[in-house]
């Protein structure tokens, strides 16, 4: 079946199989940020965008995408200058393997458009589904405290 | 040639401690690519052609494979292979990255008649897609002669149990015929009597879980000839060195392994799991093969932590000197003997040197094996599992002499200048190497992290009100860094005309940011920025061997490889120059990139280089230096803990954790923080969620994330990481190993917290809230 769709503004239209997972598609299109982790949905590591909401690309099947729009993290950089939350990330000490970091980014900006105050526990409920086994997460939280204080304008 | 004279002409002295480019917090060399999502993961490479490989999983414990019939699976449109035992060499291996000869027993095959836990390979398949692969598997038809099995480590010795490995090539196991892979004793001094005369002891049985690593890429490789006919294999590997040479030696083949970016391995991949099959593939095929292991299999097929059992008996005198330490141990090293003895000893070898005053030790036991997934190495390496008995015990030590467990567990600590006689007795598979401990802070760490933790106001405070329970502990622990003796690294720095330098290291950054801080180490002995480093770690083609990323030992291993490589280059920038200049040596110095002369002149990097391509004694500035260790400064931590019980359920949370480490200079201390963070999220995993559980056939019950809890974001409270003001004098400026000393503590500080707050002393990780309040229900805690 086809199925048209964009990708970080970019059109595509793509022959799959019913069936198929969104998760299989976005890396066979090239966009390898979005990482398999576990396949039933637990990690979060496949996380993306679907119209600015962040969904578990491994459980979404790319037939309902058909007319919607896709944000993975190669969106997020342009002209390879980081996005606020990107920098923040790099500058926290956040990314360390960085195989969660694709699917962090798109859920922490979700999350900073519906929220851009957010608590402490806010952050850590909304991003409870992104697992990361490197951090201990709390440089992670600092990072999206801080893009939230400066977007604010408060200094961190 | 003398280092220590070469050295003090070329650099600026170490010790010091102005520090320009060490001990600042730059930003990760690769964060950049990483929180791009660039494709620099394993799965991310697109190697043309490539067939997909799977692997028949063995649905029985242990079962001998009678016969294998893949012809319907042959039949397949698309199947390439399908390789069974008698296509794959008989060549016993260990699948464990250890430096060679290997401590681990010679007790496993690529694939082999007998299969020993659920999960073992039993065939490998190729295939054109995915989906092929998927229906080839399905279409195999295997006879199995079904075995009793042994699931359940406290019974592998039991008289009659089966016999997990009887094959006749075993080697290096201690008593295969009795489930023994290996055993272990050591004592000095007389436990029995020292007990006898204490005036105070405890005698209690710890038990630790079999904890799965849950890095987030699960395992992963791709193997293909490249255009001269060189098999390759890129993988997600901590130990490239070591998996080209367990290659070879199973295929007689040689091979270029290439780490790419390491979505975490926390030692999951100190071993050898995937390489195998693809290589196998490969060699039967011509063509590229690709596996990518599932989450699945990742967590019931790859290794696990070495469960282990501590019967443990401890003793003081009245003025609260501790005496006598004796643990007796049982571990479970699953269906292969991997990393089987070393990590045991490094249960003692890296807790029982933290108490030097003592007048007896003994530290014995076996390390059975189980028709359960394979322990291997796990961050930690046996020390969290030792440190949950000791700390524990000697919690209750205290507690029995009425003293703060904090000024216990100090009073009776070891210092800088001091030494244990376990350090010579205990290595990693053999006799470990004397030293006298030349930093340690952790006087700093207690003392100091008693006051941030407001500690003794703390305990002052009610315990028990309404439906919650506050508990206080503290927990002590030390590592090491790297096995000394035996583990090299190497590094070599070439100097580019545009004032660049290639950093060519083994080393093998899994997440850590070793790349980042050997980066920091040459700049530093260099004279100039972490920018001018081009950094390629991991290519067995290319950069010079290194043990690989495991036993705290990167840092401090090729830490100081790098520097002294970066100082040999140093001296050759400095020699180069003064030809260039005519003026001598000794009247030039380096600093930002430049050769600066007594006289007011100046030759930058990029010029010396670029004079020596063109047109002056030409050559390329090109250095290779190696390190290996004479001994293994232990990193100190002092934890406080604080926890909260919800009565009503059992459920306990970290409220907030303080780490006091000494691990010498934090080369960088986000990233060292990060690290500290880190392994201690992982051991508040193993001490309140994660254990995978079996059922009676050997069937992991906890095969995915959703029924093997990790630690996720809102269970992790506050955790705050301090270090102390310390210097190794053997580490590269200063830095000793900061990776898994976080990892020890959370076990025994959460235990003992518990104990604080309800006077309950759980002997078990990870400690469950239905455990936890059953308890707590029949002490009448519950309201």
């Amino acid at each position: 079946m086809k199925v048209e769709f964009k990708v970080n503004g970019k059109m595509h239209s793509v022959n799959v199989e019913p069936g198929e997972f969104l998760l299989e598609t976005l890396r066979n299109l090239g966009y390898k940020s979005v990482k398999h982790g576990c396949d039933t949905a637990s990690c979060g590591a496949c996380s993306v965008q679907l119209d600015g909401k962040p969904v578990l690309s491994c459980r979404t099947f790319t037939a309902t995408v058909n007319g919607h729009e896709i944000k993975t993290v190669e969106g997020f950089s342009k002209e390879g200058e980081l996005s606020n939350i990107q920098r923040a990330l790099v500058e926290e000490g956040a990314v360390q393997c960085g195989f969660c970091i694709p699917g962090l980014v798109v859920t922490a900006d979700a999350l900073l458009r519906e929220n851009p105050s957010p608590t402490e526990d806010e952050i850590k409920g909304y991003l409870n589904g992104n697992l990361c086994r490197c951090t201990g997460y709390e440089s992670q939280t600092r990072a999206i405290l801080k893009v939230a204080k400066d977007s604010r304008g408060e200094k961190s | 040639m003398n280092v220590r004279e070469e050295r003090s002409v070329a650099t600026s002295l170490s010790s010091d401690k102005n520090f320009d480019v060490v001990n600042t917090s730059v930003e990760k060399i690769d964060g950049y690519a990483l929180v791009k999502g660039k494709p620099v993961f394993t799965d991310d490479f697109d190697v043309p052609d490539s067939l997909i490989v799977k692997i028949l999983r063995s649905p029985h414990a242990h079962a001998i494979v009678k016969n294998v019939d893949a012809s319907k699976a042959l039949e397949l449109s698309g199947v390439a292979c399908v390789l069974t035992y008698k296509d794959v060499p008989r060549i016993a291996f260990t699948r464990a990255g250890q430096g060679y000869p290997e401590p681990s027993p010679y007790d496993t095959f690529v694939l082999d008649k007998k299969v020993r836990y659920v999960g073992d390979a039993v065939a490998i398949v190729a295939a054109e897609s995915e989906e092929i692969a998927r229906k080839a598997l399905k279409l195999i038809k295997v006879e199995y002669d079904v075995l009793d099995n042994i699931i359940d480590y406290e019974h592998a010795m039991d008289e009659n149990a089966p016999i997990i490995h009887d094959e006749s090539e075993i080697s290096g196991a201690y008593d295969p015929k009795h489930n023994i892979a290996s055993h272990y004793e050591m004592h000095f001094g007389d436990v029995d009597e020292e007990l006898s005369k204490c005036d105070v002891t405890t005698e209690k049985t710890f038990y630790t879980p079999n904890q799965s690593h849950a890095m987030m890429e699960p395992h992963a490789a791709i193997s293909y000839f490249d255009a001269n006919g060189r098999l390759t294999i890129i993988t997600s590997t901590q130990v490239p060195y070591h998996v080209r040479r367990i290659i070879k030696r199973i295929f007689g083949v040689e091979s270029r392994v290439i780490k790419p970016r390491i979505g975490g391995g926390f030692g999951g991949k100190q071993a050898v799991h995937v390489e195998a099959y693809v290589t196998a593939v490969t060699l039967k095929t011509g063509r590229p093969a690709r596996c990518i292991y599932t989450r699945k299999e990742t967590m019931t097929a790859s290794n696990t932590r070495h469960a282990m059992r501590f019967k443990i008996r401890v003793g003081a005198d009245k003025d609260a000197n501790l005496r006598v330490i004796d643990m007796q141990g049982l571990s479970n090293t699953g269906a292969y003997g991997e990393h089987a003895l070393t990590t045991f000893m490094v249960a003692g070898s890296k807790t029982l040197p933290l108490y030097n005053k003592v007048n007896a030790v003994r530290f014995m036991g076996d390390i059975v094996y189980t028709n359960t997934e394979s322990a291997g190495a796990f961050r930690g390496y046996g020390a969290p599992q030792g440190a949950f008995a000791l700390d524990c015990a000697l919690d209750e030590l205290a507690h029995k002499l009425g003293m703060d467990p904090v000024e216990f567990k100090l009073k009776n600590s070891i210092r800088e200048g001091e030494t244990s006689p376990v350090f010579k007795v205990m290595g990693e598979g053999r006799e470990g190497v004397e030293q006298i401990v030349g930093s340690c802070k952790i006087e700093e760490c207690a003392i100091e992290g008693a006051k941030l933790f407001n500690w003794h106001e703390k305990r002052e405070r009610q315990r028990i009100e309404g439906t919650k329970a506050h508990g206080y502990g503290v927990a002590f622990a030390m590592q090491g860094s790297s096995i000394p003796a035996i583990d090299m690294g190497g590094a070599t720095i070439k100097m580019n005309d545009d004032g660049t330098f290639n950093l060519m290291i083994g080393a093998t950054d899994l997440g850590t940011g070793s790349d980042t801080i050997l980066a920091q180490i040459a700049a530093e002995a260099l004279h100039t920025s972490v920018g001018k480093f081009v950094v390629y770690s991991s290519d067995t083609d290319v950069t010079p061997f290194d043990k690989g990323a495991y036993a705290s030992s990167t840092t401090y291993v090729s830490g100081n490889a790098t520097k002294r490589a970066a100082e040999r280059m140093a001296r050759e920038i400095l020699k180069a120059a003064s030809e260039i200049t005519g003026e001598s040596v000794e009247k030039l110095h380096l600093e930002n990139g430049k050769v600066i002369s007594k006289s007011g002149k100046s030759l930058t990097y990029s010029e010396i280089q670029t004079q020596l391509f063109y047109t002056f004694k030409q050559r390329q500035l090109e250095v290779t230096e190696s390190f290996v260790s004479e001994v293994s400064p232990p990193p100190y931590m002092v934890t406080f803990a604080e926890i909260e019980i919800d009565l009503e359920t059992g459920k306990v949370d970290v409220m907030s954790m303080l780490n006091y480490v000494d691990c010498g200079t934090p080369i960088n201390p986000l990233l060292a923080r990060g690290q500290v963070e880190g392994a201690s999220s992982q051991g508040i995993g193993m001490a309140l969620y994660e254990e995978h559980i079996f059922d009676k056939n050997g069937r992991m019950v906890t095969d995915d994330f959703f029924t093997y809890k990790v630690p996720s974001r809102d269970d992790i409270k506050k955790i705050t990481v301090k270090f102390a003001d310390s210097y190794e004098p053997t580490g590269p400026f200063g830095a000793k190993s900061v990776s898994e000393i976080g990892l020890d503590t959370p076990g025994p500080v959460i235990a003992n917290a518990i104990f604080d707050a309800v006077g309950i002393r759980v002997n078990r990780l990870p400690i469950k809230s239905e455990d936890l309040y059953f308890k707590l229900n029949e002490r009448g805690l519950t309201p």
